[in-house]
């Protein structure tokens, strides 16, 4: 049972207060969504999260961790931009993104799993946007990670690609991962609410 | 939407404010004192004649060049270790400062140069690492004012100015062994024959009032530099109420 | 295959599949040493004496062009946050990638040192010298370059500023290439400037991944 506690994080980009002191805690199988309009702060608490960003106030970290760098060894990010090689096969980006990252997996049981497979030896040059996200969300199945952070991940799918990924959340959940996406529309698993905006100052 | 908490600047813009006016005026009785000691009470170099009074602006300007940089380590450490807020300001207001001196340094060391050389430079060991070095003070302001967010901006020339305040002995030592191979020693130095007593405290005289030149300066930097973040933030606040309105 | 070795991998792919790397710098390196007669004079004695330094600037400038990409293009398609995900140290990360930048630019730079010491008439023993020292100091030149690649990251137009904010930190590693060359000509004096050439070298192996490291945790802020 695995459970993520931050405390009292604060955000400051540029001069500008994004937000501070907000709290939050997952435990296996749960999920959160961060909803709030734009410039409220949901992609920067996500980056924050994975350690990306450093935070100006409070702490992020696994229960019973006390080495914070934890966090992002054992999480996965998805933010706006889908981190592979265009000059490199569909294969050969989760290939890589296996081996650095860690993954049990192979490429090609990914790959099917978000539909890809007969692309698998194609250049990543020739895919279209909706199949690019496609291709981020099998780098999450090729490498087991408990924690996913996902920003806005249904960007760009279309109706079945976001029934795809409902359904690869849920079954992350069911095996005990924790999901913190941010997003403008529902996501189609239940999941908790944290709206960040105004009233969050 | 609340200010990012200035407190700390807030107190330090109220000293600054009431020790400006006496530095200041100390800067200016110093140089009274170091001038007409120079001018008056040092000797002629039997070589030189009076030329070698432009040592008195040249020496402390080249001791600044490094004080200044190393001023700046300090800060940048202020900066990574710590997040102090005043340190990025300190380091910002400081380098442009900084690459004055060293630019005066290489100025008059020119000027000192020509009657004795014959040209105005001659690639001698010293000048030549003050030019790197000067070289150096413009990749720090070119990289202050290439990144636009001022925290990030801090950052990045506090590395820089760390990894530079490493390589200031190595390139030193470099230039040194490379002048050693290149010209003979016969080349007359800059430091001209050993520094006796009569020298000695005109040169000092003239190094304090450099220092408190710039001390003075610095702060007086330090406080536009906070004024125009808090100008910066005020813009930012009034972008941001009415995106949300 | 571990991680940093899927790393090396992927860099060294991506190095030879996009824009031919290798034989740009060594392209670059050809004309500085193209142009130089055509500035000073085809004076044979001249372009004898003055060879191991210009092929020294020529590596210098070509080994500092596929720099300003070394991070930049992970910055721009996402890859670089999820690289600064990976269990293994950020340095050595770092460290990888600079490793397959100087395979890919800086080796080429090194073979392509005797057919461009032909041009400047340069006998075999100064053209070995010259090679053995850009051997050496190459790596210098990548790792010390990493800084200013870490640094400019995310500016969008970085243009020169790497090379002004690098080119200063490369003058004792110069200096010292071209006088271990020069003594080996001579035939006197080698070991000395060699061996700290090979100590700055060791050094920026450190320096650099380690400040790179620093400034691409801020740059990804």
């Amino acid at each position: 049972m695995l459970r993520l506690s931050a405390t009292g994080l604060g955000c400051v980009r540029g001069f500008r207060n994004v937000f501070n002191d907000l709290n939050l805690q997952l435990s296996s199988g749960d999920a959160l969504a961060l909803t709030g309009p734009n410039g409220a702060g949901k992609s920067s608490l996500l980056r924050l999260l994975a350690g990306l960003l450093r935070p100006s106030a409070g702490r992020v970290a696994f229960e019973g961790d006390t080495d914070e760098g934890a966090v992002a060894e054992r999480a996965h990010y998805l933010g706006h931009l889908d981190a592979f090689k265009t000059a490199l096969t569909v294969g050969e980006n989760i290939e890589f993104w296996i081996h650095y990252l860690g993954g049990e997996h192979d490429a090609a049981p990914a790959l099917a799993a978000v539909g890809l497979e007969s692309l698998e030896h194609l250049p990543a040059a020739y895919l279209s946007a909706g199949q690019r996200r496609r291709l981020s969300l099998a780098r999450l199945i090729a490498v087991s990670r408990p924690l996913w952070l996902l920003d806005e991940p249904a960007s760009a799918l279309d109706s079945a690609g976001q029934e795809m990924l409902a359904g690869l959340m849920r079954t992350h959940l069911a095996r005990g991962g924790m999901i913190v996406a941010a997003t403008h529309g529902p996501l189609g698993i239940e999941c908790k609410e944290l709206q960040l905006g105004r009233s969050n100052q | 939407m609340a200010l990012i908490d200035l407190a700390n600047p807030t107190r330090f813009l109220a000293l600054v404010a009431r020790a400006l006016p006496w530095l200041a005026a100390a800067t200016a009785l110093a140089f009274a004192c170091g001038l007409y000691l120079s001018w008056f009470t040092a000797p002629d170099d039997y070589q030189q004649g009076a030329t070698v009074k432009i040592m008195f602006v040249h020496v402390p300007n080249a001791w600044l060049a490094m004080g200044v940089w190393t001023v700046m380590s300090i800060a940048s450490i202020g900066t990574l270790v710590w997040r102090h807020p005043l340190a990025d300001v300190a380091a910002k207001a400081a380098a442009p400062l900084g690459a004055a001196f060293t630019f005066l340094a290489l100025f008059t060391g020119a000027l000192w140069g020509r009657p004795m050389w014959g040209t105005y430079w001659v690639w001698d060991a010293r000048l030549t690492s003050v030019l790197v070095l000067f070289l150096m003070y413009l990749g720090i302001i070119a990289l202050w004012r290439t990144v636009d967010d001022p925290s990030r901006a801090g950052r990045a020339a506090a590395i820089l100015t760390l990894v530079g305040a490493v390589n200031l002995p190595i390139i030193k030592f470099s230039v040194d062994w490379w002048n050693t191979l290149h010209q003979p020693a016969s080349v007359i130095r800059l430091g001209g024959p050993a520094i006796h007593p009569a020298i000695l405290t005109p040169l000092l005289t003239m190094a304090l009032a450099f220092g408190l030149l710039f001390v003075t300066l610095h702060l007086a930097a330090m406080r536009n530099e906070i004024l125009r973040r808090r100008v910066r933030a005020m813009g930012l606040m009034q972008a941001h109420a009415a995106q949300g309105a | 295959m571990t991680a940093l070795a899927a790393l090396l991998v992927r860099d060294m792919r991506l190095a030879v599949r996009i824009g031919g790397g290798a034989l740009m710098g060594v392209l670059f390196f050809l004309i500085v040493v193209t142009l130089t007669p055509f500035a000073i004079g085809p004076d044979l004695v001249l372009l004898k004496r003055i060879g191991p330094a210009i092929l020294w600037i020529g590596a210098l400038l070509a080994s500092l062009l596929a720099l300003d990409r070394l991070f930049a293009a992970d910055h721009e398609d996402g890859s670089l946050d999820l690289l600064l995900m990976g269990s293994a140290p950020l340095e050595l990360t770092v460290l990888t990638k600079a490793l397959a930048h100087w395979i890919t630019t800086g080796l080429p730079l090194v073979i392509a040192t005797p057919l461009l010491g032909l041009f400047l008439n340069l006998e075999p023993q100064a053209i070995g010298a010259v090679a053995l020292t850009l051997l050496a100091g190459t790596p210098a030149l990548t790792c010390i370059g990493l800084i200013g690649a870490a640094l400019s990251v995310a500016l969008r137009r970085g243009g020169l500023l790497l090379p002004v904010l690098v080119l200063p930190l490369t003058v004792p590693v110069l200096i010292f290439g071209v006088a271990a060359s020069n003594a080996a000509i001579t035939g006197s004096g080698f070991g000395a400037p060699f061996m700290i050439l090979c100590a700055l070298t060791l050094g920026s192996l450190v320096l650099g991944p380690l400040a790179a490291g620093a400034a691409l945790r801020q740059g990804v802020e």
